[in-house]
């Protein structure tokens, strides 16, 4: 045990003398908070259109008006010229065109039903998807109102009110999901990457060989190496949160200690991982090629940027053992909706099963490859 | 008995390379022993099994009675190792690395002053420098003190002294020698065939065989052939002239000069030195000088490995070219 504690403490003095290292722990990870935070964000803002309006009328310009309103759009221009429209289209001025035709007052008072064409430019297929979708909302919201208006004026009631209320997120404000899950990136990366260079490291330098001639175990060697990673990794969670908190007012709906005892299941499972890889390789360059990889694929598979429900059936399937997937999805749960140990208990058993399948292989691999 | 006992030791690579063919000897306690040979020999795969890092594939090495693959725990505990490249951690101080090599035996620099003061005591003004900045001979002789640190009862350096220069070298084994004078079995390998003078015995390696095991001394006298020492200008073309002498046994450069060795093991080194003057006045190297010398280690190396080149592959060959297989002490001294 002294002997363990000796070995940590070096382990210590290595981080603290490397500035590289240090600033790959404290800097890298806020700036990325902030910047990821802010750029992986499906929320449209502020979409520049064109409005081709040939009616001309109080009811087509209440359309105009509504989808000013909505603030999802910025009117740039409502000049009835469909090839200027067009034009402005092609070149990336506008991303949508909206083309109110001439007879859409008088059709919509005689078939209450008037045809509204919407262009979008569906270079960037899921942004187009989400203006048209945004386009879709405030113009049924205004079709429904001027329903309500004819038939409040010959007093017919009866209909259905509609309010949606985002629950747990009722403003629903992006930042309040996206920066839970990027925590989640931010503890994989350094858990893993850090513990794969690091015993690299130690290959490269010819330290391992010279520490196999002593007698260390394996177990004690690995146990020293991972520590000092380990509480790294509490360390890199503690720093999010605060900044999530302060800088993005994240919701801390759930119990942090909770979401700390999750943290260091699932830190068990990025070491290891990284332990895995270490084994396998034999410079600290192959280590981080490799590293980068594996997370990258388990990011992307995660959910942290894109729905698990839509993905191909076979990745929603492959997804089930991706520790990272699981992870996000305790950490969104514990901090955006408040869940307690029995709503978390699924994912965490997945967790905690992982941490104990990818430590003995990793040690084991090690022993296999080290004498 | 002896400290060390290996018997027939054979260790593969692969299917095509063997590190070790069949190696033998045995080390008796307090002795400094040194393995000299090229680089590629097998030297430092040798070392690595017998500090338990490699298994061999045929044969047995006990270490200090220890079976080297059986008992390998209880090895660790008492050999001192010392791998060839500089192995400890550059961004940790002298004194924190000892301090870490320490605690990774149970024990600390305090308890073991003694062992090691003479080493340390050179090692002292930099404790605080970081491994990194130390310089070539200093970093091997903090090395030294690390392998040393846990009062080991057998040291193993596998080429301690390579890239180090010549002043470093001889003060690295002059401690090897003060370490023996405390009764230490010490074994080390290195490409320097001048460093072979140091030690109580040697062995010859080349190509995973052992081609002689005894004193140095010993093993010079068996060179049997008169030796000569041949100086020209032209140093390559008179070369190649004294290969086509009519008793030419072996002709290969030797630092600045070149060394011939005569067919005729019995005749005199005067006769020999006057017909060879003859022979090079004649072929046009007016200002060669000719003079009888005592063989070194090197050319009793140079000697056996054509030896043994000519009987395992080439029997038509009896020169191999001795320039890519001998490193010279000469041209390798200096890296720090």
């Amino acid at each position: 045990m002294r002997r363990l504690l000796f070995l940590a403490q070096a382990e210590v003095l290595h981080i603290l003398r490397d500035r590289v290292l240090l600033a790959q722990v404290l800097i890298v990870p806020i700036i990325q908070l902030l910047i990821l935070s802010n750029a992986a964000t499906f929320e449209i803002r502020n979409t520049p259109i064109w409005i081709v309006d040939f009616d001309r009328t109080s009811v087509s310009r209440g359309l105009v008006n509504h989808l000013a309103a909505s603030g999802h759009f910025q009117i740039v221009d409502t000049t009835p010229s469909l090839d200027r429209a067009n034009e402005a289209l092609l070149a990336g001025t506008v991303t949508m065109v909206v083309v109110i035709p001439h007879d859409f007052e008088v059709s919509l008072t005689k078939t209450r039903a008037a045809p509204v064409e919407l262009s979008v430019n569906a270079e960037k297929g899921s942004a187009a998807g989400i203006v048209q979708s945004y386009a879709s909302r405030v113009l049924s919201e205004y079709a429904s109102e001027l329903a309500l208006a004819r038939r409040s004026s010959k007093s017919e009631g009866g209909r259905i009110d509609v309010r949606v209320r985002g629950r747990y997120n009722p403003t629903l404000n992006y930042k309040h999901y996206m920066v839970p899950g990027i925590l989640v990136a931010l503890v994989t990366m350094i858990g893993t990457l850090l513990s794969a260079q690091n015993i690299a490291r130690e290959k490269e330098l010819g330290t391992l060989e010279q520490l196999n001639v002593t007698p260390i175990t394996r177990g004690q060697f690995i146990a020293a190496k991972l520590l000092p990673f380990w509480v790294l990794g509490l360390l890199e969670l503690s720093l999010g949160l605060i900044v999530g908190k302060l800088v993005f007012g994240i919701p801390m709906r759930g119990s942090v200690p909770l979401l700390f005892g999750v943290a260091s299941v699932y830190l068990a499972v990025a070491l290891g991982i990284g332990l895995w890889i270490s084994a396998l390789v034999e410079t600290q360059q192959q280590a981080m090629f490799v590293t980068f990889f594996i997370v990258n694929i388990y990011l992307l598979m995660s959910g942290l940027f894109t729905p698990i429900d839509s993905m191909a059936p076979w990745v929603r399937v492959a997804s089930q053992i991706n520790p990272v997937r699981h992870f996000v999805t305790i950490s969104r749960a514990i901090l955006v909706k408040g869940a307690g140990p029995a709503e978390i208990a699924r994912p965490f058993s997945v967790l905690a099963v992982s941490a104990v399948v990818v430590l003995t292989i990793a040690v084991r691999q090690y022993r296999k490859r080290a004498v | 008995m002896s400290t060390v006992v290996v018997e027939a030791l054979v260790k593969r690579f692969g299917r095509t390379t063997t590190a070790l063919d069949g190696v033998s000897f045995t080390v008796a306690p307090g002795e400094l022993f040194g393995f000299i040979g090229p680089d590629g020999a097998g030297k430092t795969t040798l070392f690595r099994l017998l500090v338990s890092l490699l298994r061999p594939d045929a044969g047995r090495a006990s270490v200090l009675g220890l079976d080297v693959v059986r008992e390998y725990r209880a090895l660790r505990q008492r050999v001192g190792y010392m791998a060839g490249p500089f192995s400890l951690y550059p961004d940790l101080s002298v004194e924190e690395n000892l301090r870490f090599f320490a605690s990774v035996f149970g024990t600390t620099i305090e308890r073991e002053h003694a062992r090691i003061a003479p080493i340390y005591a050179q090692l002292e003004p930099f404790k605080t420098r970081r491994a990194a900045a130390l310089s070539g001979g200093m970093k091997q002789k903090l090395a030294l003190c690390c392998a040393l640190v846990h009062r080991p009862e057998i040291l193993l350096l596998d080429e301690p002294t390579k890239g180090v220069d010549a002043v470093s070298r001889r003060e690295f084994w002059d401690l090897l020698g003060t370490l023996k004078r405390s009764g230490l079995t010490t074994i080390v390998s290195t490409p320097y065939m001048d460093e072979a003078n140091r030690c109580d015995r040697i062995a010859l390696i080349h190509r995973g065989r052992l081609l002689a095991v005894d004193a140095p001394g010993t093993i010079t006298r068996a060179f049997d052939r008169p030796l000569l020492a041949v100086r020209a200008r032209e140093r390559y073309k008179a070369l190649l002239a004294l290969r086509g002498h009519e008793h030419a046994h072996s002709v290969y450069p030797f630092g600045d000069v070149i060394h011939y060795t005569d067919e005729r093991a019995d005749a005199p080194a005067d006769q020999i030195g006057q017909e060879l003057r003859a022979f090079l006045a004649a072929n046009g190297f007016a200002d060669a000088s000719v003079e009888p010398l005592a063989p070194t280690v090197e050319d009793t190396f140079i000697a056996r490995t054509a030896e043994s080149e000519s009987r395992i592959s080439n029997p038509e060959s009896r020169i191999p070219n001795p320039e890519s297989q001998i490193p010279n002490p000469e041209s390798r001294t200096g890296s720090s």
